[in-house]
């Protein structure tokens, strides 16, 4: 029986977020928020797990009460529990101060049901770091596993993981005791459509929200804008490129024209003529 | 914390197969201005298995001092040894300013380190710049996928510590022979009481190209409409002797791995020459790709953003195009062979 939990946040769709060119701010209202794509599969690979060895797959976020939609979604991918905190406290977080308040909602999952694995996604598509997973690893004291595109085995009697992590060449094979944390990359695995009995049950779900007065032994100073040591201090819209020169006349003019580009730098197709140079 | 202890710029330095990887480089070249700026000293921190000759790489490449661990704990990268010692190392020496890659190792470490000092850490900076009287790293990178640029800054904590995306900074020109002070360190760190053990490791056979050390890639879009379609910038590639780059939607459609996907998500590229082929030119692609060398676009749409990062446009339909583009310059290089082999 294992108990995984799976971190995962709900965020704007910054493929169609509109920013406001005037104080390159975003407009919310533009962007749908969504669960994070990542931590679906970090959710998927705990319910694999769990459908695997047995057990039970707990999801955790931090965020507005509006993440509870979020929470929904991880329930119809097939997690049976579901955990948010939320609380004006713990807005304007960096990674340090989210890794923190995240580590404080574990260890109170942990006293009813101790936690075997904690699974994370690569990052985020809004804060875009990957730190939150090392960094709540760090805090309870976890081997961190990053880059994670294959769990290999989860043995809860020898108290171990083996898993694979990407490599730019490959991969490398690694053991780790449990509890461990991974995050994982998206090519670990698919995330089917949602079964019709998930969704009824994630349809009337109702996650335990907490706030930070729910939290055992909580040091205020370390949350939120607060308890952040990095701070935005300006944003400005990205340079706007010049653009080029736009070839004209017919398909073959241009293309000719484009030749003489190319062949304008002849030494870089040494390579294409297949020969050594002479 | 008194800031006047915490002196000098550090960059943790990335073994490869040997060598010191390429983001190293460029951030010893990166880190050499801001120390220069803060008339302090540029370190390197080396941590591996008989790795102690690549100091001396360090300083031809502008480090002044290097910081030695070198043990056989440390043969594979493991966050666990290798934080023990980046601690003991910043604890002692105490820095300024800590530079990472952005590379999954540079994240794995510079995250379990920000979190145990603690400190502020940015990710995936893509400039840095440092105020000369205080000090502060003036650390910038695209937010919100890539629709704005954010200074992000840590006034609170020392070190201050960044990871930078590798291909945006630039390594200095090699000074053979520089030297510099080499400072060995070790810490007391037991095989049996790390937890994590990396039981193999294994090298994918299939060695694609590496787009990222490619000088000329042909990029092709969702524009080409199928794989069937994608297969014109495939061609075009292969004559060129081109690496095939690929947008994200290309990438998720199936029509190549992961491996070939260039932007944000993906891998920034800086090759001689770039055709973007059908790519609409997204923010998030741009970023990938706009510091190469000299950039073609092709694509049907004259307003489609990516006219406006390119330096040669061709508005029109590539699945004619480059096929002409192909077989113009295929015989362009066959003229040239018979030419060259005439000269013998
Ligand atoms: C957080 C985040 C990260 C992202 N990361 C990346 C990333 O790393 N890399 C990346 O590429 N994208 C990334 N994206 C996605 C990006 O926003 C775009 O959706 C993507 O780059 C678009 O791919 P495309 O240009 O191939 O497709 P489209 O935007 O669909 O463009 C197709 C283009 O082809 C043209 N066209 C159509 N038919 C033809 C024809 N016959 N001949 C010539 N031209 C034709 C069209 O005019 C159009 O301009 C990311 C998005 C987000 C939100
Ligand atoms: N607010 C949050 N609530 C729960 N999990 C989070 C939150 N922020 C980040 N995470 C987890 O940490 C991972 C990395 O996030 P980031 O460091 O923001 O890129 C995400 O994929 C999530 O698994």
């Amino acid at each position: 029986m294992l108990h995984i939990v799976a971190c995962i946040k709900q965020v704007p769709d910054t493929k169609i977020i509109k920013m406001n060119p005037k104080t390159n701010t975003m407009d919310r209202s533009s962007a749908p928020a969504i669960l994070n794509p990542y931590d679906a599969h970090a959710v998927e690979e705990a319910v694999r797990l769990r459908n695997r060895y047995g057990g039970v797959v707990s999801v955790l976020t931090m965020g507005p009460p509006p993440a509870v939609k979020a929470i929904r979604k991880c329930i119809e991918i097939g997690a049976d529990e579901g955990y948010m905190i939320t609380d004006r406290a713990f807005a304007g977080a960096d990674t340090l101060a989210t890794s923190y308040a995240l580590t404080k909602a574990l260890e109170k999952i942990a006293q009813t049901r101790p936690i075997d694995l904690i699974i994370c996604g690569k990052m985020t598509i809004d804060g875009d770091t990957g730190q939150v997973g090392p960094g709540i690893a760090r805090r309870l004291d976890m081997p961190p596993l990053t880059s994670v595109n294959k769990v290999v085995e989860i043995d809860s009697e020898k108290r171990h993981a083996i898993v694979h992590r990407k490599l730019e060449d490959g991969y490398e094979v690694v053991r780790s005791t449990l509890p461990c944390l991974l995050s994982v990359e998206k090519e670990i695995n698919e995330v089917p459509y949602s079964s019709l009995p998930n969704m009824l049950r994630a349809a009337r779900y109702q996650p335990h929200i907490w706030s930070v007065a729910d939290l055992p032994d909580i040091d205020k100073t370390q949350l939120g804008l607060k308890g952040s040591p990095t701070i935005v201090s300006s944003v400005w819209a990205p340079p706007k490129p010049q653009g080029g020169t736009m070839l004209e006349g017919t398909q073959s003019d241009q293309v000719s024209q484009l030749l003489d580009i190319l062949m304008a730098r002849q030494e870089l197709f040494a390579a294409a003529s297949g020969g050594e140079a002479p | 914390m008194n800031f006047e202890d915490y002196r000098g710029v550090w960059v943790f330095i990335e073994e490869k197969d040997g060598a010191i990887a390429p983001v190293s480089l460029e951030l010893l070249g990166a880190g050499r201005q801001l120390a220069d700026k803060r008339k302090t000293e540029l370190a390197g921190v080396l941590i591996g298995e008989n790795i102690s000759a690549l100091a001396e790489t360090a300083f031809e490449y502008g480090a002044d001092k290097v910081y030695v661990y070198d043990a056989p704990i440390y043969r594979f990268y493991r966050t666990e040894t290798y934080m023990r010692a980046m601690l003991a190392c910043v604890e002692k020496h105490k820095p300024e300013i800590l530079l990472y890659g952005a590379t999954s190792t540079g994240k794995d470490l510079a995250s379990a380190v920000a979190t145990d000092l603690p400190t502020g850490l940015t990710a995936d900076t893509t400039q840095l710049d440092v105020e000369e009287d205080t000090g502060l790293l003036l650390a910038s990178r695209p937010a919100f996928g890539g629709n704005i640029m954010a200074t992000i800054l840590c006034k609170k904590y020392r070190p201050q510590m960044a990871t930078v995306r590798p291909k945006v900074m630039k390594a200095l020109p090699r000074k053979i022979g520089a030297s510099g002070v080499v400072v060995e360190e070790c810490i007391p760190l037991k095989e049996e009481d790390i937890r994590t053990k990396v039981l193999e490791i294994v090298r994918s056979t299939t060695r694609h190209i590496r787009i990222d050390e490619a000088d000329i890639i042909v990029a092709g879009g969702k524009g080409l409409g199928s794989p069937a379609g994608f297969k014109v910038v495939q061609q075009l590639a292969e004559a060129l002797g081109a690496a095939v780059g690929a947008s994200r939607d290309v990438v998720e459609a199936g029509w190549i791995g992961h491996h070939h996907q260039v932007g944000q998500t993906g891998v920034t590229v800086t090759p001689k020459i770039y055709f973007a082929i059908g790519i609409s030119g997204a923010i998030q692609h741009l970023v990938g790709m706009q510091n190469s060398g000299l950039i073609i676009a092709v694509n049907k749409d004259p307003a489609a953003p990516i006219f406006q990062a390119c330096h040669y446009g061709i508005v029109g339909d590539a699945l004619t195009i480059v096929p002409m583009l192909t077989e113009a310059f295929k015989s362009a290089l066959g003229r040239k062979e018979e030419a060259d082999a005439g000269k013998v």
